[in-house]
């Protein structure tokens, strides 16, 4: 008689036996229906570490007792702002499944921490409280940005990602500026004191209008130099404004608190920190287009400013007095002439009356009453008296209509008949 | 005013601009004021858009 083996579908021994397929499901339905592993918080040490190639983590965390398998699914693994290594303390929040075709349990995690994350917390949040309580964060403390900065300082590390984003963007927005890079450690325990002695460096300069303190993304203890109560001071003590730009958008940082200007990125930072040509250029070319249409406005105004004068002139010639002058003057000459005229004809009647008049009273009229005027032919004088002639002398003897020649005989010694008229 | 802006930063000479730019805009000047200041105007754009077109960043790292 051949050994018979229990049948695994015998339902006859008592609740009967599992499939191995129920058995799991069973355990997986206690364990993921218990509250307590299905909100797990568990410390311990990285080991087994694995990223596939679907982008899933996965790990081991153990302690000196146990170990515990792990697995963190892709869109939580890349949520992740630090490197999990290889023997790394750390701190994960989950809960517990079963994998059925292996048959095992495991803890699948959304986030992972270093551990000790939660006193940095701490230590962030007093740190934080105490310099906002001392009024390092306040507003009026914030200085205003250069317009146009000249000499940019850059504290970060010249290896580092961040110096690049910051020279590119410097360089697309506004390249006339000029980088000055103080070099320093963003990481570790030698940052802090780096980070302060660059700055001070920079600070120290007159030349420098503006300090970037940046540097890339990384995890909180990537990060915690930023968080360093020295860093802080330093920044909120130099005379030249400071710009922060560390790690990504949600990552706050102490710096970040005491900066004038707090920037999501290096990247960020150096937008912030200078204009942009692209905007300088439209304004440069809305200027130019003001000063072209004032110009044009201007010579507008002053052509129309000067057609206005010369109507203006036009009518306040003094051509119309001159013509007025001009009129007058022909008109004084006409009466001048005319009055001349006038006087010249009123002379010439007068002048003709007085010829008459002189006409009776001239030695003619005497000659046309009969007399006669005598005169010495050699001579030419007239004869008044007796004495002046010599028997012989010839003489000229004028009448009324000519004169003829006699000569004196002698004197006459005969009356003369008088005529009477 | 210096005739001669190759000395001019750019900053300066924006600063200039706007004030030149106010000036005209506020009136009351003389046809040769006038016109000197938007001849300096113009030269200033002129040399800014120089200033951005001849810019190199210049990046010095200290010891």
């Amino acid at each position: 008689m051949q050994f018979e083996f229990p049948s695994f579908q015998s339902p006859d021994a008592g609740r009967g036996a599992w499939s191995v397929g129920e058995l799991t499901d069973y355990i997986k339905e206690v364990l993921e229906l218990d509250p307590e592993l299905q909100d797990v918080r568990v410390v311990g040490e990285i080991s087994n570490l694995a990223r596939a190639a679907s982008g899933h983590l996965y790990f081991t965390l153990k302690d000196a007792q146990a170990a515990i398998s792990c697995v963190m699914w892709r869109s939580d693994a890349q949520r992740l702002r630090w490197q999990p290594e290889h023997g790394a303390a750390a701190e994960a929040w989950g809960r517990i499944s079963v994998y059925p075709p292996r048959g095992s349990y495991q803890l699948v995690v959304d986030t992972l921490r270093p551990a000790g994350a939660g006193d940095l917390h701490a230590r962030f949040e007093q740190l934080r409280e105490r310099l906002r309580a001392e009024g390092l964060f306040d507003e009026d403390r914030k200085r205003p940005l250069p317009a146009f900065p000249r000499v940019v300082g850059v504290v970060t590390s010249p290896q580092a990602a961040a110096l690049r984003d910051v020279r590119t963007v410097l360089e697309r927005r506004y390249p006339l500026v000029r980088v000055l890079l103080a070099p320093a450690m963003v990481q570790g325990d030698q940052a802090p004191p780096q980070i302060v002695a660059a700055l001070q460096t920079l600070d120290a300069r007159d030349d420098v209008d503006l300090i970037l303190l940046v540097r890339g993304g990384g995890s909180l203890e990537d990060l915690w130099a930023f968080n360093d109560e020295r860093v802080a001071r330093a920044v909120a003590a130099c005379r030249h404004p400071v710009i922060s730009g560390v790690g990504h958008e949600t990552d706050s940082t102490i710096a970040d608190f005491v900066a004038d200007l707090r920037a999501p990125t290096p990247s960020a930072a150096a937008e912030l920190a200078v204009p942009d040509q692209i905007e300088l250029r439209q304004k440069l070319d809305a200027w130019r287009q003001g000063l072209l249409g004032y110009m044009e406005r201007l010579l507008d105004q002053m052509q129309q400013a000067l057609q206005g004068h010369q109507r203006s002139l036009q009518r306040l010639s003094p051509q119309a007095r001159v013509d007025t002058h001009r009129q007058q003057i022909d008109d004084l000459l006409r009466r001048a002439s005319r009055a001349l005229a006038h006087d010249l004809s009123l002379r010439r009647s007068e002048l003709a009356g007085r010829q008459a008049r002189l006409a009776t009273l001239s030695p003619q009229a005497t000659l046309e009453r009969g007399y006669a005027i005598i005169r010495l032919a050699d001579s030419g004088e007239v004869v008044r008296s007796t004495g002046q002639v010599r028997a012989g002398d010839a003489l000229a003897i004028r009448v009324q209509d000519g004169t003829f020649g006699a000569e004196a005989s002698s004197e006459w010694k005969g009356e003369t008949k008088e005529v009477r008229e | 005013m210096s005739d001669d802006m190759s000395t001019l930063s750019f900053e300066q000479s924006v600063g200039e601009l706007e004030v030149t730019v106010k000036r005209l805009e506020e009136g009351d000047l003389s046809l040769t004021d006038s016109i000197a200041l938007y001849e300096r105007g113009m030269r200033l754009v002129q040399h800014c858009n120089d200033l951005l077109d001849a810019a190199e960043l210049q990046v010095q790292e200290l010891a």
